[in-house]
């Protein structure tokens, strides 16, 4: 990796009590790639993603955007967008409404009509028709859901973006749709994102970059052209899914 | 031996409870203090605020309106008969209505509004926190407490005391019916004797404990709808937290209300 990192990690470290979720977690992602971090439930990889946020804040460690450190947690989240394990969509709003969201608050928020013309045109991105605008989440599909979820991410075209689990629950032909949306948006606005999964089919889909968490540290950090390739025991029994290996199956 | 040990036990234990109750009163604090500072900085949040006084206030008026006016009807009958002990049946409308604006009124359209409402705030906000509906406000920049918790607290804080004026007439117009059908009051005596002995401060004192009241139900409904715990049972233990302690908060303030507003 040359230049500044656009997110950069530093010996970051946090406990909930005794657990000590992360170790020391040391990670880089340049500008305008992908980075998929994998690793067993449990291991700390959605607490790495909300240390980032400032949702949860570090016990110690740095993390530098743009080689500084973070200051401005909203001016940071202005250019920022994320699709959540569950969707996490709002139900009392309808769906137009949960994708134009951020474009709706502030001082230059769009009116009405121009917020419903930006979702249904975010929508029919994503691959979904202009009348899902004005259903609410509960009557769409989980992955109809997931597609909404990934159009209200890209709605402000953000720098950055993050991915929790993408395809967990979904079948494998509309896990295989998200992560092919997925890559293709993320070149087209060409931001930096990382992402969170246990699928190896996403990662080979979505990444540039894997980096392996285990036991609180990163484990394994390369190209995803060295994953199958690479000598690490963990990273082996990880991306074939062995239950036998260092990496104990009861947790 | 056996004894020490269990008084010792005991004693860390009444510690434990302690220092836990100190922690809890110090989070609702912290969270209060939280909340009340964004009710003074933009932005604001209109719409929701309307929302949620359409929720609050005007879906709240069927149960409060039922609750005075049976109230005040059973009102009516009690205090027949206790005064018929004495010969003091004429003072039924006077104390039916100083008894309905001063207290009644107020705690059971909290005690209501508590479980109607400080539930659903739980429940919604605990649901939210489940789903990581609260963590998306935060990336898409916009403050939960500020989005979530103030429209609540100033929609309660503003409807309790239109919810108790209108219950404060229905329970006195429930005395009313009770009093002319059943008591044989006349009705033009039984009005005269409501407004005469009815004063000013017995009808503001009522409103100012309402808005206390309601502060207070959707406080404790944010409260541990943000400190809900995972699952169904996480959201379900956080509905039971808020009724409970938004009731006994309730009635605490109402003593110490009524202590500050009638001075023995």
């Amino acid at each position: 990796m040359s230049g500044v990192a656009k997110i950069a990690l530093k010996g970051v470290e946090k406990a909930f009590g005794i657990n000590h979720v992360l170790r020391g977690v040391d990670l880089a992602v340049s500008k305008g790639t992908s980075l998929v971090v994998i690793g067993g439930s449990g291991t700390g990889k959605s607490v790495l993603l909300k240390c980032i946020l400032g949702i949860v804040t570090p016990d110690r460690g740095e993390i530098l955007i743009d080689g500084k450190a973070m200051r401005n947690r909203d001016d940071f989240l202005s250019h920022f967008g994320m699709l959540f394990q569950g969707g996490a969509l709002f139900d009392s709003l309808p769906v137009w409404h949960n994708v134009a969201f951020r474009l709706r608050q502030g001082r230059g928020k769009l009116s009405k009509a121009d917020a419903q013309e930006l979702a249904i045109e975010k929508l029919r991105r994503v691959g979904l028709k202009p009348d899902v605008a004005f259903q609410f989440p509960a009557e769409l599909s989980g992955g109809m859901q997931k597609r909404v979820g990934l159009a209200r991410a890209i709605a402000s075209n953000p720098s950055v973006i993050f991915f929790d689990e993408p395809t967990t629950g979904l079948d494998p032909i509309m896990a295989g749709v998200i992560n092919e949306l997925i890559r293709e948006i993320v070149s087209e606005i060409g931001a930096t994102t990382i992402t969170i999964t246990h699928d190896m089919s996403s990662v080979r889909a979505i990444a540039d970059h894997v980096a392996m968490i285990h036991a609180g540290k990163v484990r394994w950090h390369g190209p995803v052209t060295e994953v199958d390739s690479a000598k690490d025991p963990y990273l082996d029994q990880f991306i074939n899914g062995r239950a036998e290996g260092p990496i104990e199956s009861v947790r | 031996m056996q004894a020490i040990s269990f008084f010792t036990g005991a004693l860390a234990s009444i510690g434990r409870s302690t220092l836990g109750l100190l922690a809890s009163i110090g989070r609702v604090i912290i969270f209060t203090t939280l909340a009340v500072s964004h009710m003074l900085r933009a932005p604001f949040y209109p719409r929701e605020l309307a929302a949620q006084l359409l929720q609050i206030g005007y879906f709240s008026l069927p149960v409060v309106g039922l609750t005075t006016l049976f109230t005040g009807g059973a009102l009516a009958l009690q205090i027949y008969a206790g005064g018929a002990r004495f010969n003091a049946e004429s003072v039924v409308p006077s104390i039916v209505a100083i008894g309905m604006v001063r207290e009644l009124g107020p705690v059971l359209a909290g005690l209501m509004v508590a479980g109607r409402v400080g539930a659903s705030i739980a429940a919604e906000i605990g649901t939210m926190k489940v789903t990581e509906q609260i963590d998306a406000l935060t990336t898409l920049s916009t403050n939960p407490v500020k989005y979530l918790v103030v429209p609540r607290l100033l929609a309660a804080t503003i409807a309790m005391p239109l919810l108790v004026l209108i219950g404060n007439i229905i329970g006195i117009l429930g005395g009313f019916l009770v009093g002319i059908i059943r008591l044989d009051f006349n009705a033009a005596a039984y009005i005269t004797n409501t407004v005469d002995f009815l004063e000013t401060g017995d009808i503001t004192s009522g409103l100012i404990k309402a808005a206390v009241f309601g502060f207070i139900v959707a406080l404790m409904g944010s409260y541990s709808g943000f400190n809900s715990g995972r699952g169904a049972q996480g959201v379900g233990r956080a509905t039971t937290n808020a009724v409970v302690s938004a009731s006994v908060l309730i009635l605490a303030s109402n003593y110490l209300l009524t202590e500050l507003l009638f001075p023995a």
